[in-house]
C-alpha cells in the first residue's frame, strides 16, 4: 500500500530489546514462533533418534543400536513426548497464529490484556527452560504422562519437570483467558459472534478448554509433587491411595488438551479451504458450533485413556459411548469442508496442499480413533503401535500439517514477503509421503501386537520398522525444505501485496505486514467473513 | 462508529457499576456470623441427628457461600456473562467429581477396588 | 500495540473504547481467573470426598486431632476480613479513600491473625509428631498419649496439610495483593471512577474466604 500512515510492526521500534519488552500481540507471536521452532527442532531430532534406534532389533540384550540402552531410549522418548506436547503443539497454533491473527480477524487493535500476553510468554519460557534443565540434572523417564506409582519411585528429577509443566500450564491459562476476553469484548463494530472467521471460533473454543481444564492439571501436578516429597499416599496404592485417580485427574486435563491441540488446526483448515476454493464456506454456523461442540464433549471422554488401567466396567462403557460422540461434530466439519471444495475454483498452492493433506490424514486419524473407542478392540490395541500411529495421524498429520499450511498462508501477512511456491510444495510432497511411510506401517505393527515405548522388538517386526524409519528421514528432508523456504522467503522473498490470495477476512484488508495499530481506520463490519462471489 | 470517545456508551451492555449500600454489607456480614454460630451449635448437638450432620454442615456452608458470592463478590449486580463464567468452574468440578465417583464406587461394587 | 489516553481522568488503553469498556473487560478477565482457582482447589475437594467415603474411620481418627474451636475462630476472622474488604471497595466507590485505606489495613491484619492461628495449629501438630504422609511419626504420637490407629493416617494429614497449606499460601498472596492496592490507594491512585485493581483483589480475597467456608466443615466438623 503506497500511502500507509505508519511503519509496519516489524520496524516501528528498532532494536532487539524492543522485541523482548513489546506489548504488541504481533511481536509476541513472533517471540513464540522463534521459541516453538527451536523446540520443534529439538523434539524432531529426538524423534529421528528414536526411529533410528528402532531401525533393527538389537543383537544383544541391553545394548541399543544408536542409544546406549533401554534407559537412554526411555529418556529420549519422554523428552520427545513432553517437548512436542507441552512446548510445540499446545502453544503452536494458539500462541503463534492465534496471537497474531485473532485480534486482526475481529478488527481489534490488540488482545484484551497486552501486558499479560507478554508475561505469558516469559512464563512459558521459564517453564520450558526448567523442563530443558531437567535434561542436564537427572533425565526424566516417566513418559509425558507421569503415571503413578512409577513417577513416585523413579530416581529421575520428576519434581523439577512437574514444576516446569505446572508453569507452562499457567502460561497456557493466561493465553486462553486473554483470548476469551478479547473475543467477548474487543470485536469491531458490526463483528457479531456469527460473523467471526472460523479460525477465531476455533481459537475461542480452545481458549475455553485452556481455562477450564488446565487448573486440574495444576493441582494434579502439585499433588504428585507432594507425593514425592512427603509420600502423602493419595495416588500410591501402597499407602491406600489410588493410582487410577491420578489418571482421572491427569486425563481430565490431558484429554481436553488433545483438543487444545487439534481444534485450532481445524480452524486453520476452515480458512485455507475457503480461501483456496474461492468459495463461501459451506455450513458456516455448523462449523462454528461444532468447535464449541467438540470442546464441550471433550470434558466427558477422558476415561477412554484408561480402558485397561482398572477403572470400572460401567465407567469404561460410559466413556466408550461418549467418546464416539466426538465423531459427530468432527464429521460435521469434514463434510462441510468437502462440500466447500465441491465446484470451487481450487488453487493447488502449498497451503491448499497442506489443507488437503490434513483432510486425508486426519480422516485416518479420526476413524482409527473411533476404532480405539470400542472397549473390546481397545483391550487388544492398547499400548501398541496402533495407538502411536493413531495419535500421530491426528497430531502430526492433523495439527502439524495445519501449522505448516497456516504458516505459508499467513507468511506474506506476517513478514510482508512472499515465499517460494516451488520449494514449499516440494516440502509438502516429502512430508506427506514421508509421514505415510512412517506411520502407516505402525498401524500394522500395532495390529500385530508390537507394544509401544520399548527400545527393542522381536525380529518378526523388522521389515515394517525399517520402512517406518526410512519414512522418518523423508519427513526430515521435507522439513529441511520447509526451513529453506522460510529462510529464503525472509531474506529474498518478493514484497507481498496486502491480499495476495484474494481472501475476505479482515486481516487481509490491512497492509502486509500490518502497522502497530493493525488498521489505519477502525474497521466496520457489515457482512460475514467468507462472502466470495 | 464515528466518535467513540464520548461519555455515552453506545453498547449499552455495560452500565455504570452498581454501588451496594453500607447497610447491605452490614446485614450480610451479620448473617454470615450468625450462620457460623449456627454451624457450631449444630456441631455440638450432632449426636442427636448423626446421619444428617454433614448435610446440615454443608447446607449452611452453601448458604454462606451464596451470601459471599452474591453480595461481597457483587455477582448479584454483575453482568450475567460473568455469572455464567463463574458457574462454569463449578460445573467442570461437578463433571470431574461425577465421573471419578462413578468409576470408583462401581469398582467397589465390582470388588476390584484399589 | 498498547498506548493509553485519558478519558474523564482515567487512563484507558487504546484498544478499549471507553472507561466502561475497559472496566468490564478487566472484570471478565478477573472472573475467568477465579474459575481456575475454583477448579484447582476443586481437585483437592474431589480427592478428599472420595477417600473420606472409602476410609471413614481413618478420616474420623484424623479429624479428632483437629480443634474445631481454632477453626471456628479462624472462620469468624476470615468472614470479618471479607466484610472489611467489601468496605474497602465501597469507600472508594463513594469517594472516601481514607476510610478505604483503613478497611484494607484491617483486612490485612485479619489475614495475619488467621495465619498466626494456623501457625499455632501447625506447630501443635508437629509437636505431636503429626506430619503429612510418610513423615508422620507414630512413636512421637504414642509418647503424647495418642497412639496411631490406622496405618495410613498419613494420607488424611496429607490432605489436611495440602488443603490448608494451599489455602494458607493463597491467604499470604492475598495479603500481599491487598497491601499493594492499599499503598496505591494511599498514593491517591483510585477514585470513584477507577478502582478496578481493588475490586479484582477483593474478588480474589472473597474466593479465599469462600474456600475456607467449605474447608472448615470438611476438615474440622465432618469427622
Amino acid at each position: 500500500m503506497g500511502h500507509s500512515s505508519g511503519k509496519s510492526y516489524i520496524y516501528e521500534e528498532p532494536g532487539l530489546k524492543s522485541w523482548f519488552t513489546s506489548l504488541d500481540h504481533k511481536r509476541i507471536a513472533i517471540l513464540y514462533f522463534v521459541a516453538v521452532m527451536f523446540f520443534f527442532l529439538v523434539g524432531g531430532i529426538m524423534a529421528l533418534l528414536l526411529r533410528l534406534e528402532l531401525f533393527a532389533p538389537n543383537t544383544s540384550a541391553n545394548v541399543g543400536q544408536i542409544l546406549k540402552n533401554g534407559d537412554a531410549y526411555n529418556q529420549v522418548l519422554t523428552y520427545h513426548g513432553a517437548i512436542m506436547v507441552f512446548m510445540v503443539i499446545i502453544p503452536g497454533i494458539p500462541a503463534i497464529l492465534g496471537n497474531f491473527f485473532l485480534p486482526l480477524q475481529i478488527g481489534a487493535k490488540d488482545v484484551a490484556f497486552p501486558r499479560l500476553n507478554l508475561m505469558s510468554w516469559y512464563v512459558f519460557m521459564l517453564g520450558a527452560s526448567l523442563a530443558v534443565a531437567t535434561f542436564f540434572a537427572s533425565k526424566i523417564d516417566t513418559g509425558w504422562t507421569f503415571y503413578t506409582p512409577y513417577s513416585i519411585r523413579t530416581g529421575s528429577s520428576v519434581v523439577m519437570m512437574v514444576v516446569a509443566a505446572f508453569i507452562m500450564g499457567m502460561s497456557s491459562i493466561l493465553t486462553g483467558l486473554n483470548f476469551i476476553v478479547t473475543v467477548h469484548r474487543l470485536r469491531a463494530p458490526g463483528m457479531t459472534m456469527f460473523r467471526m472467521p472460523l479460525f477465531t471460533w476455533a481459537i475461542y473454543s480452545t481458549a475455553v478448554l485452556q481455562v477450564l481444564a488446565t487448573p486440574v492439571l495444576g493441582i494434579t501436578l502439585l499433588l504428585l509433587m507432594m507425593e514425592r516429597v512427603f509420600g502423602v499416599g493419595i495416588f500410591d496404592p501402597k499407602l491406600g491411595g489410588d493410582p487410577v485417580l491420578f489418571q482421572h485427574f491427569f486425563w481430565f486435563y490431558s484429554h481436553p488438551a488433545v483438543y487444545i491441540m487439534i481444534l485450532p488446526a481445524m480452524g486453520v483448515i476452515s480458512e485455507l479451504i475457503t480461501t483456496y476454493s474461492k468459495k463461501t464456506i459451506f455450513g458456516y454456523t455448523a462449523i462454528a458450533l461444532s468447535s464449541i461442540g467438540i470442546a464441550a464433549v471433550s470434558f466427558f471422554v477422558w476415561g477412554h485413556h484408561m480402558f485397561v488401567s482398572g477403572q470400572s466396567e460401567l465407567a469404561g462403557v460410559l466413556f466408550s459411548f461418549i467418546t464416539m460422540l466426538v465423531g459427530v461434530p468432527t464429521a460435521i466439519k469434514m463434510f462441510n469442508w468437502l462440500a466447500t471444495l465441491y465446484k470451487g475454483s481450487i488453487t493447488f498452492s502449498a497451503p491448499m496442499l497442506y489443507a488437503l493433506g490434513f483432510m486425508f490424514l486426519f480422516a485416518i486419524g479420526g476413524v482409527t480413533g473411533i476404532i480405539l473407542a470400542v472397549t473390546a478392540v481397545d483391550v487388544h490395541f492398547h499400548d501398541t503401535y496402533f495407538v502411536v500411529a493413531h495419535f500421530h495421524y491426528v497430531m502430526v498429520g492433523g495439527t502439524l500439517m495445519a501449522i505448516m499450511g497456516g504458516f505459508y498462508h499467513w507468511f506474506p501477512k506476517m513478514f510482508g514477503k512472499m515465499y517460494n511456491e516451488l520449494t514449499a510444495q516440494l516440502s509438502w510432497v516429502f512430508i506427506f509421503i514421508g509421514f505415510n511411510v512412517t506411520f502407516f506401517p505402525q498401524f500394522i505393527l500395532g495390529a500385530k501386537g508390537m507394544p509401544r515405548r520399548y527400545f527393542d522388538y522381536i525380529p518378526e517386526y523388522e521389515q515394517l520398522n525399517k520402512i517406518s524409519t526410512v519414512g522418518s528421514w523423508l519427513i526430515g528432508i521435507g522439513f529441511l525444505f520447509g526451513l529453506y523456504t522460510i529462510i529464503r522467503g525472509l531474506t529474498s522473498g518478493a514484497k507481498a501485496p496486502p491480499n495476495p490470495w484474494g481472501s475476505k477476512t479482515l486481516e487481509w484488508q490491512t497492509e502486509s505486514p500490518p502497522t502497530m495499530h493493525n488498521f489505519d481506520h477502525d474497521p466496520i463490519v457489515t457482512a460475514g467473513p467468507y462472502e466470495y462471489k | 462508529m464515528a466518535n467513540n470517545q464520548s461519555h455515552h456508551n453506545d453498547h449499552g451492555a455495560h452500565a455504570e457499576p452498581h454501588v451496594t449500600p453500607l447497610r447491605t454489607y452490614l446485614n450480610v456480614g451479620a448473617a454470615l456470623f450468625a450462620l457460623t454460630f449456627l454451624t457450631i451449635i449444630a456441631h455440638v448437638f450432632k449426636a442427636h441427628y448423626l446421619p444428617l450432620a454433614p448435610f446440615i454442615a454443608f447446607g449452611i456452608a452453601a448458604i454462606k457461600a451464596f451470601l459471599v458470592m452474591a453480595w461481597f463478590m457483587h455477582l448479584k449486580y454483575d453482568e450475567p456473562s460473568n455469572r455464567v463464567i463463574f458457574a462454569l468452574g463449578f460445573f467442570g468440578l461437578a463433571v470431574l467429581f461425577a465421573f471419578c465417583v462413578i468409576d470408583i464406587f462401581t469398582r467397589v461394587a465390582q470388588g476390584t477396588v484399589l | 500495540m498498547s498506548t493509553s489516553r485519558l478519558i474523564n481522568g482515567v487512563e484507558v488503553a487504546s484498544h478499549f473504547r471507553d472507561v466502561n469498556h475497559q472496566y468490564s473487560s478487566n472484570k471478565e478477565g478477573i472472573w475467568l481467573f477465579m474459575v481456575t482457582e475454583i477448579l484447582m482447589f476443586g481437585g483437592l475437594f474431589v480427592g478428599y470426598i472420595i477417600f473420606h467415603s472409602l476410609y471413614p474411620e481413618m478420616f474420623a481418627e484424623g479429624a479428632s486431632y483437629l480443634d474445631w474451636k481454632m477453626g471456628f475462630v479462624n472462620t469468624l476472622v476470615l468472614i470479618f476480613s471479607s466484610f472489611t474488604m467489601a468496605l474497602g471497595i465501597y469507600y472508594n466507590q463513594v469517594g472516601q479513600p481514607k476510610r478505604a485505606t483503613w478497611a484494607l489495613a484491617i483486612t490485612v491484619l485479619c489475614g495475619a491473625i488467621f495465619m498466626v492461628i494456623k501457625y499455632f495449629e501447625y506447630t501443635h501438630k508437629f509437636h505431636m509428631g503429626i506430619f503429612p504422609g510418610r513423615l508422620i511419626n507414630p512413636e512421637m504420637m504414642a509418647e503424647h498419649g495418642h497412639p496411631m490407629q490406622h496405618a495410613n493416617l498419613g494420607m488424611y494429614f496429607g490432605f489436611y496439610y495440602c488443603m490448608s497449606g494451599l489455602h494458607g499460601i493463597h491467604v499470604l498472596i492475598g495479603m500481599g495483593l491487598i497491601t499493594w492496592v492499599m499503598i496505591r490507594n494511599i498514593k491517591g491512585e483510585f477514585n470513584p471512577k477507577y478502582y478496578t485493581p481493588i475490586e479484582g483483589v477483593g474478588i480474589f480475597w472473597h474466593i479465599v474466604d469462600l474456600i475456607w467456608i467449605f474447608l472448615f466443615p470438611l476438615l474440622y466438623l465432618v469427622g
